[in-house]
């Protein structure tokens, strides 16, 4: 890493002295630029890069950091979520890496930032204009188990020929009778690349067709930037006679109430006890706020349960 | 253009590939037309897959001309078309059965899945439609349909070249090049594939070259063969010709080298 801190990168990160801005150095910030450039040029097109050694293992999301490290200015205000979640491991320890090592604001709220890293999910509340949604992505190659070539698999990209992927889908109709496949759902991106949208529920895949946010893609250990720029079209694959459906769940959520969001079910004691909540804390938070209820008349009201995880961490 | 050019559906000039200084095959030219089956066989080692390779494209030539009739522009030298469209006759206009079914099949996903593949390929979306027509090929296959669903590694060879047979053949090609079809089964499976090649042959009008070390093969499918050694063309004729009457010294080893029932 780059010790000298550059003054033209912007403020210098708060308190801690040695690291440049956002960490990476600006020589490495400026390469992911111009591939993050490519990637939005060629919507869905797997841009390689030449990824840094992060602080973290591979898998917590290198790919994603290093993404945002290159975006991310002073005054951009962060959100991280991991599964919809902001008060889980990953999430909390990328932005409290960040306001470290640039100083940024960070936030739980949707609306108000200005960078959303994410796992596994997109926020529930739909993003705006000018927002950037950034995503861990474990293994970018939509077509990897069908061929194991990469060559391959460049070439069959090149040609459009992704007749193979149908294949997968064929047979999820002819073992379980539907299209069984429900996180990472295959994607065909402005008419054109198949994407592989990184492990999110086939729930959000409508959320990224025609998006008014900026989303990247970032995949540290594979090398691979790939993005959807804002008002594109993504579409999911899917059979004429089997369409594309997302998931949906008998109950309503039961801290908030909510009907048409993404729900996670919790175990909550050992007789077989469950509830269903949103996987989104902030929406399922905010909902709350404004005097929604599911039907656990025990759920906390707003902001106790991230105020009980931060007590005990 | 004459009758003789109409019928045309694949012209080899001077085929010649080098694998650096060792020649695989040299100097081979020949026509095939359409609904003409040819045999190529010869002794291991004599070029025969080398040459097959060159002529289905897998393989680029070290000289010499493959021209193919494709439907859209007539007759081309595959080497000048684009990757795309040589991709694109291999997939639509074109089989490759293997000798070992492995090559040719997704051994990880269903035999339904491994014959919809191509139809997908060429944008089939409609999954009762491909299942429909997965089935029929599979019924003229002899295959039991009610094992569609099961992987691949659960049949037996003969089950496995059946299926490999129905996937190269849904998309109703024009040429089908096969490699020692029949290699690694027993005799009575043997057979019973041979004569089902042969009626699907004769049904579907279909072209095909036949590689083969098997003279047995050789007469019951072909029209017409060549006889390879060292890589170059030592006879050639109608079967039944080159068979009963072989000419050239190493055509009547191989004949004569034949266990006599």
């Amino acid at each position: 890493m780059n010790e000298q801190t550059i003054p033209a990168s912007g403020t210098p990160a708060s308190g801690k002295t040695g690291y440049n801005f956002a960490y990476l150095d600006e020589q490495t910030k400026r390469m992911i630029r111009r591939t993050i450039l490519k990637a939005v040029s060629i919507p869905g097109y797997q841009v390689p890069f030449g990824s840094r050694e992060m602080p973290l293992p591979y898998g917590w999301g290198t790919g994603g950091i290093q993404v945002t490290a290159s975006v991310i200015g002073p005054d951009d205000t962060l959100k991280v979520i991991d599964q919809g979640a902001d008060d889980t491991t990953n999430a909390v320890s990328i932005r409290r890496f960040f306001a470290r090592t640039a100083g940024v604001a960070t936030t739980d709220e949707t609306g108000e930032a200005t960078v959303i890293q994410t796992r596994h999910r997109i926020p529930e509340e739909p993003l705006k204009h000018g927002q950037i949604l950034v995503y861990q992505v474990p293994i970018p190659e939509p077509l990897r188990w069908l061929e194991p070539r990469e060559s391959e698999t460049r070439k069959m990209h090149a040609l459009q020929e992704y007749g193979v992927m149908y294949v997968r889908l064929y047979e999820d109709i002819s073992k379980y009778g539907h299209i069984s496949t429900a996180y990472d759902y295959p994607v065909i991106v402005n008419s054109r690349y198949l994407m592989r949208p990184s492990p999110i529920p086939k729930f959000d895949n409508p959320k990224m067709d025609n998006n008014p946010a900026l989303q990247l893609f970032g995949a540290g250990r594979e090398k691979r930037i790939y993005a959807v720029p804002p008002y594109t079209s993504v579409k999911s694959l899917d059979f004429k006679d089997y369409p594309f459906e997302i998931q949906k769940w008998e109950e309503d959520c039961a801290l908030c109430g909510a009907e048409n969001s993404f729900l996670d079910e919790i175990i909550i004691d050992d007789q077989g006890g469950r509830m269903f909540v949103c996987s989104d804390s902030d929406y399922c938070q905010k909902r709350r706020e404004a005097g929604y209820r599911g039907k656990d008349p025990s759920a906390p009201r707003g902001n106790e349960l991230l105020d009980d995880a931060a007590e005990s961490a | 253009m004459t009758l003789e050019e109409e019928r045309l559906l694949l012209r080899v000039t001077n085929l010649t590939k080098y694998y650096d200084l060792i020649i695989g095959c040299r100097n081979i030219s020949f026509d095939l037309y359409r609904g003409e089956v040819l045999g190529i066989v010869g002794e291991s080692g004599s070029g025969k897959s080398t040459l097959l390779n060159c002529i289905s494209a897998r393989m680029e030539p070290s000289a010499g001309m493959v021209e193919y009739d494709t439907r859209a522009e007539g007759l081309k030298d595959l080497f000048q078309l684009s990757e795309a469209e040589r991709r694109m006759l291999m997939r639509t206009d074109w089989g490759f059965v293997h000798q070992n079914p492995c090559d040719g099949l997704r051994m990880g996903v269903s035999a339904g899945a491994n014959i919809g593949e191509r139809l997908m390929a060429v944008g089939a979306r409609v999954y009762g439609d491909i299942r429909e027509s997965a089935s029929a090929w599979l019924t003229r296959v002899e295959f039991d349909t009610d094992r569609m669903d099961h992987l691949p590694r659960t049949f037996s060879g003969g089950m496995q070249q059946r299926v490999q047979i129905a996937r190269n053949l849904v998309t109703e090609p024009r040429l089908v090049f096969m490699d020692e079809p029949t290699g690694g089964l027993d005799v009575s499976v043997q057979a019973r594939l041979l004569d089902l090649l042969r009626k699907l042959v004769d049904d579907l009008g279909l072209s095909a070259i036949i590689v083969t070390h098997d003279l047995t093969v050789a007469r019951m499918l072909s029209h017409r063969l060549i006889v390879m050694r060292g890589g170059e063309v030592v006879e050639s004729g109608l079967t039944d010709q080159v068979l009963d009457d072989p000419q050239h010294p190493y055509s009547q080893l191989l004949v004569s080298s034949i266990l006599q029932a």
